[in-house]
């Protein structure tokens, strides 16, 4: 099912009261393609992953996602979105596990105490499901956040500033997640770093 | 590929989550948070503490000789009591979201039915007790006599869904705002005003002892309230959930 994904904006534009930061932007994404969104600062990058995932209202156009002959609007697709970004905040006064564990039930997915466990080691938290998220450090914060995007497998993965706050082994970490994805689904990264274009099959340059 | 892989890749990416279940997630969500952090229980408690303090201090004691249209003003003072206590907790649910910035994590994981009702729930469990501990200090310092108890107890619950109901749209509409305290209060007293108004006189007549016959009307009214709010509540949430 997740082969037929396509991801698809037509004419999308993002307005802050007079200000336009985004002026018409359509693109059309398949399963297996990684489109990079670059561009400076304030040029619209988080704007339009925050657009995509229904976070945020366009002033015009639309965001689709079409999953084989069924055709959905962001808020409708919640369970094929997954999200990165420094703005993504997780409950601070709950544990990782906690965390993992609430968003699982919410989103009806069959889990167990090891899936979540497996997950967090996956992403270079083992061990560390028990501490509070306050108690984290802003890279295991990032990673926490990793884990919280993968954990219903979704099929188009948005990523901002993917390796902010991380070292080395969490670059790793982010270029297995996008490798990962390529063989189920989209990935769209919004990032100001030109060594992260790498990571793209088309650049969209804003700004 | 890992066997996690594969049971979440064969999934339908748009099924959505048994509402209930999702709902209690987020109802023991915030149970758990306001258990670790105190945010709206230390306020309520206090609000509804000092309050009656106050009463009691500038007041004095509420017995019978002191005057005839007694019932009705210790009812209006316990609703009044009440109403602004629940004013200091009951926007938290959604306000703690928007301040700790993780509206947009709740946002994409979880129906907004799910967290509509996870969060009326939690409301509800906030103001059950805001109310028995408020009731109790008020009889106790106040030395109200209490006719008809239950009665009493089934008007407090009663009134407390009313409200719950009425306030708990009003909290996610005023998440967002800068000038959150005045406008929760601004909003909410004209859709309360008749939930208090009944609340008072059952209230009343529970206080002076009458029977049950009293009390169904004031019930009917209250459960018909809650119900007409609930409901509206649930189809104009998405609007007020969604950016």
């Amino acid at each position: 099912m997740t082969n037929t994904i396509r991801l698809e904006l037509n004419d999308v534009a993002v307005e802050y009261g007079a200000r336009r930061v985004l002026a018409g932007v359509t693109f059309d994404l398949r399963a297996g393609e990684t489109l990079v969104v670059a561009g400076a600062n304030g040029s619209g990058k988080s704007s339009l992953l925050r657009v995509i995932c229904g976070l945020q209202r366009p002033a015009r156009g639309t965001v689709t996602i079409r999953i084989g002959a069924a055709t959905y609007g962001p808020s409708e697709a919640l369970q094929a979105l997954g999200w990165v970004a420094p703005d993504l905040q997780l409950y601070r006064e709950l544990t990782a596990i906690e965390n993992l564990t609430f968003f699982a039930v919410v989103r009806g997915l069959r889990h167990r105490q090891e899936d979540l466990e497996a997950l967090l080691d996956e992403v270079g938290l083992g061990g560390r499901g028990g501490d509070l998220l306050a108690a984290y450090s802003s890279g295991m914060a990032q990673r926490l956040r990793y884990a919280y995007a993968l954990l219903h497998n979704p099929p188009i993965l948005v990523l901002d500033e993917p390796t902010v706050t991380f070292d080395e082994r969490g670059v790793s970490l982010v270029e297995r997640v996008i490798a990962r994805q390529r063989n189920h689904g989209i990935t769209v990264i919004a990032t100001n770093d030109p060594r992260e274009e790498r990571f793209g099959d088309y650049v969209l340059r804003l700004g | 590929m890992t066997a996690r892989d594969t049971e979440l890749s064969s999934r339908d990416p748009v099924r959505e989550a048994p509402l209930l279940a999702a709902a209690w997630a987020v109802f023991r969500k915030d149970v758990r948070s306001e258990l670790r952090t105190r945010y709206a229980l230390n306020a309520v408690i206090l609000f509804a503490a000092s309050t009656v303090v106050a009463l009691s201090l500038g007041m004095g004691p509420l017995t019978a000789s002191r005057n005839a249209d007694l019932p009705i003003i210790q009812a209006g003072l316990l609703w009044i009591a009440i109403l602004f206590a629940a004013f200091t907790g009951l926007a938290r649910a959604f306000v703690q979201e928007e301040e700790a910035r993780t509206a947009a994590a709740l946002r994409l994981a979880a129906r907004p039915a799910a967290v509509f009702l996870g969060k009326l729930l939690f409301n509800l469990a906030l103001l059950l007790l805001l109310v028995a501990l408020t009731t109790v200090l008020f009889v106790i310092m106040l030395r109200v006599q209490v006719g008809n108890p239950m009665m009493l107890a089934a008007i407090l619950l009663a009134g407390s869904l009313g409200l719950v109901a009425a306030t708990t749209l009003i909290a996610a509409i005023i998440a967002r705002a800068s000038v959150k305290g005045a406008l929760f209060a601004v909003l909410s007293f004209p859709l309360l005003a008749p939930l208090l108004v009944v609340a008072i006189q059952g209230s009343a007549a529970a206080l002076l002892g009458r029977g049950w016959e009293y009390g169904v009307g004031p019930l009917q009214v209250l459960a018909g309230y809650t119900i007409a709010l609930v409901v509206a509540s649930l189809f104009l949430f998405n609007s007020v959930w969604e950016p």
